[in-house]
């Protein structure tokens, strides 16, 4: 699904990823993992499109996608999450949803100002997908409330229905369990899964090792921008590398 | 307060503009609400680009001029035609808008905020110092009125105000097509947050270059219009406190609305002519009155109607989906729906 070769991205004088090389395979969870400002985000963010690598590859799906800009990348199939989600606060949740379906449809300026057939067509695709998007996340309930008035949670899973309405193969999820209290991780953690088996390949960061240990397929370990392990949850959790940079004792012995 | 929603609404604003003209008796009146409606216009066009898409763009008065100027030019030193002239300057503004925002628009935040600044400093600078075109401080006299056709007339005060009028419920209605579409909310996501825009596919730059350009096409026929109806120009038309003049119309009506920016460029105009009795003082009531209303009404006029109107209709539609699950409302206690 998504194979990385060497990929490097310097700012100045800060590596901020060095020479990674991985591969996720579709249909696994793969986390990844490490110390603050390891260059978690950043992986994301090249992946992404945000930034261009300085080096390296990065192969979606079989295509060379390196230099490619976001949207772009997000047209062959790549959704992401941030770790904040930006929404109109002042519109409903559904509202908010339906420009995630933009991308795969062609109306312009024309259409709009004519009120053509195909938007109309295109615009009742797009609240379709919106709708079906927060079916899945399981926030039908919520769709008509201002999204200004929404909990945290469920911004985090407005934010995968956001992702979901793009219908990506891939999703990269940066801390989808970040500020939600135990049982909501729980939650959230059971929504990951649905994903995977619905037939979506997850890439996520994230903090909270007892979910990480539960759900990933695969754990890469970043620390000052290399690779430093990778593995399954139990090759991690033992591996002394990876105990001294950034699990400690405490999660070793689990 | 039923009655001014939707449809119904503006189909009674529009009546009430209507019939405008045959409640005022002096002329003067209606001058001023003209250019209200022309001022309107062009701020509709900068709301699209500030209040939608959320670029704050300082050049806005310069395009209106640049429109004016095309205008008044072409018709005086060139003898085209008024509605030649006219459907040029909308053209002229689209192309110089594609360019400055080509370059403009790679800048984000304040940085696009100053740079424009500075285009609207350029633009008036060139029309003030490039006297061989523009006539420099002289500026530009006798420019023919519209045109008539179809046994409508634009030479008397009235006339040229159902032209303009017209010309403003046709730009809202665009503008309402624009923004309540995939298109318009495309904007609106640029505006939320563009690394979230663009992760969802919208292309950033080919986005916002469109709400540029639409946005200065605005404010380019706006300043159309204003050459036809004004019949002079000057270069204090492209000054840097008209742009700001704009800014306050529509934060005051409220941003990102589209009855807002009219609304705003009516009540401001005929709140400062009000207070012309207090003369020189009049700036030390007005001030604070702007002031009081940006801390208290931070969505303007017609932003906070709307936002509590929104508000109401969630609770509403909530209420009644609530009461068609039977089962899903059990597990809501009774007291939270009737909140």
């Amino acid at each position: 699904m998504l194979e990385i070769r060497g990929l490097t991205k310097r700012f100045g004088g800060l590596t901020a990823v060095n020479n990674v090389t991985a591969k996720f395979e579709a249909g696994h969870i793969n986390a990844i993992i490490g110390p603050n400002g390891a260059g978690k985000t950043t992986f994301f963010n090249l992946i992404a499109g945000t930034h261009a690598p300085s080096s390296g590859q990065i192969i979606v799906k079989g295509e060379d996608v390196t230099g490619m800009r976001a949207d772009q990348i997000a047209r062959l199939g790549v959704a992401r999450t941030f770790q904040a989600t930006n929404l109109f606060d002042q519109a409903s949740v559904l509202d908010n949803l339906i420009v995630g379906h933009r991308l795969r449809t062609r109306s312009g300026l024309w259409d709009v100002i004519m009120h053509t057939p195909l938007l109309k067509r295109e615009e009742k695709l797009c609240r379709e997908k919106a709708e079906e998007a927060l079916e899945f996340v399981g926030l039908k309930r919520v769709a008509h409330r201002l999204a200004g008035d929404i909990t945290q949670e469920e911004r985090k899973r407005v934010a995968f229905a956001l992702a979901l309405a793009t219908e990506p193969d891939l999703l990269l999820l940066d801390e989808p369990a970040g500020g939600v209290n135990p049982e909501e991780t729980v939650g959230l953690a059971e929504l990951i899964r649905k994903l995977v088996d619905h037939g979506k390949t997850v890439c996520l960061i994230e903090h909270k090792m007892d979910m990480i240990m539960s759900l990933a397929d695969k754990i890469i370990v970043l620390n000052y921008g290399e690779k430093i392990a990778e593995g399954t949850p139990a090759e991690i959790r033992s591996n002394p590398l990876v105990i001294d940079a950034y699990l400690g004792a405490e999660h070793a012995e689990a | 307060m039923k009655l001014l929603q939707g449809k119904a609404g503006w189909a009674l604003l529009i009546a009430l503009a209507l019939v405008f003209p045959y409640m005022v008796s002096n002329t003067y009146f209606l001058s001023v609400m003209t250019q209200s409606y022309i001022f309107a216009i062009a701020a509709l066009g900068l709301n699209l680009i500030t209040g939608y898409t959320g670029q704050f763009n300082l050049a806005h008065g310069g395009f209106m001029a640049i429109g004016a100027y095309a205008v008044g030019l072409l018709t005086t030193d060139y003898q085209w035609g008024f509605w030649t002239a006219f459907a040029a300057a909308g053209a002229i503004c689209g192309v110089i808008g594609y360019l400055v925002g080509v370059i403009s628009l790679r800048m984000t935040g304040h940085v696009f905020s100053i740079f424009t600044l500075c285009v609207g400093y350029i633009i008036y600078l060139l029309i003030e110092k490039w006297e061989d075109v523009t006539h420099g401080a002289v500026g530009v006299m006798g420019i023919p009125s519209p045109t008539g056709f179809g046994g409508l007339e634009f030479e008397s005060a009235k006339g040229q105000y159902y032209l303009v009028l017209a010309f403003l419920i046709l730009g809202a209605y665009i503008m309402h097509r624009i923004v309540h579409s995939l298109l318009g909310r495309s904007f609106v996501a640029v505006r939320n947050s563009e690394a979230l825009a663009e992760a969802l596919g919208i292309p950033l730059a080919r986005t916002k270059r469109l709400a540029f350009v639409l946005s200065v096409i605005y404010a380019g026929l706006a300043g159309g219009l204003y050459a036809g109806v004004v019949r002079f120009l000057g270069p204090d038309l492209a000054a840097t406190h008209h742009t700001f003049e704009l800014v306050m119309f529509m934060l005051v009506g409220g941003i990102g609305t589209i009855l807002g920016p009219i609304l705003g460029s009516i009540l401001v105009p005929w709140l400062t002519q009000s207070l012309q009795f207090l003369q020189d003082y009049r700036m030390v009531v007005f001030g604070p009155v702007l002031i009081l209303l940006l801390i208290f009404v931070p969505n303007g006029i017609v932003g906070t109607i709307l936002h509590r109107r929104a508000r109401r209709a969630a609770a509403q539609r909530e209420q009644a989906q609530a009461a068609s699950a039977p089962a899903a409302a059990s597990s809501t206690p009774n007291g939270a729906r009737h909140a």
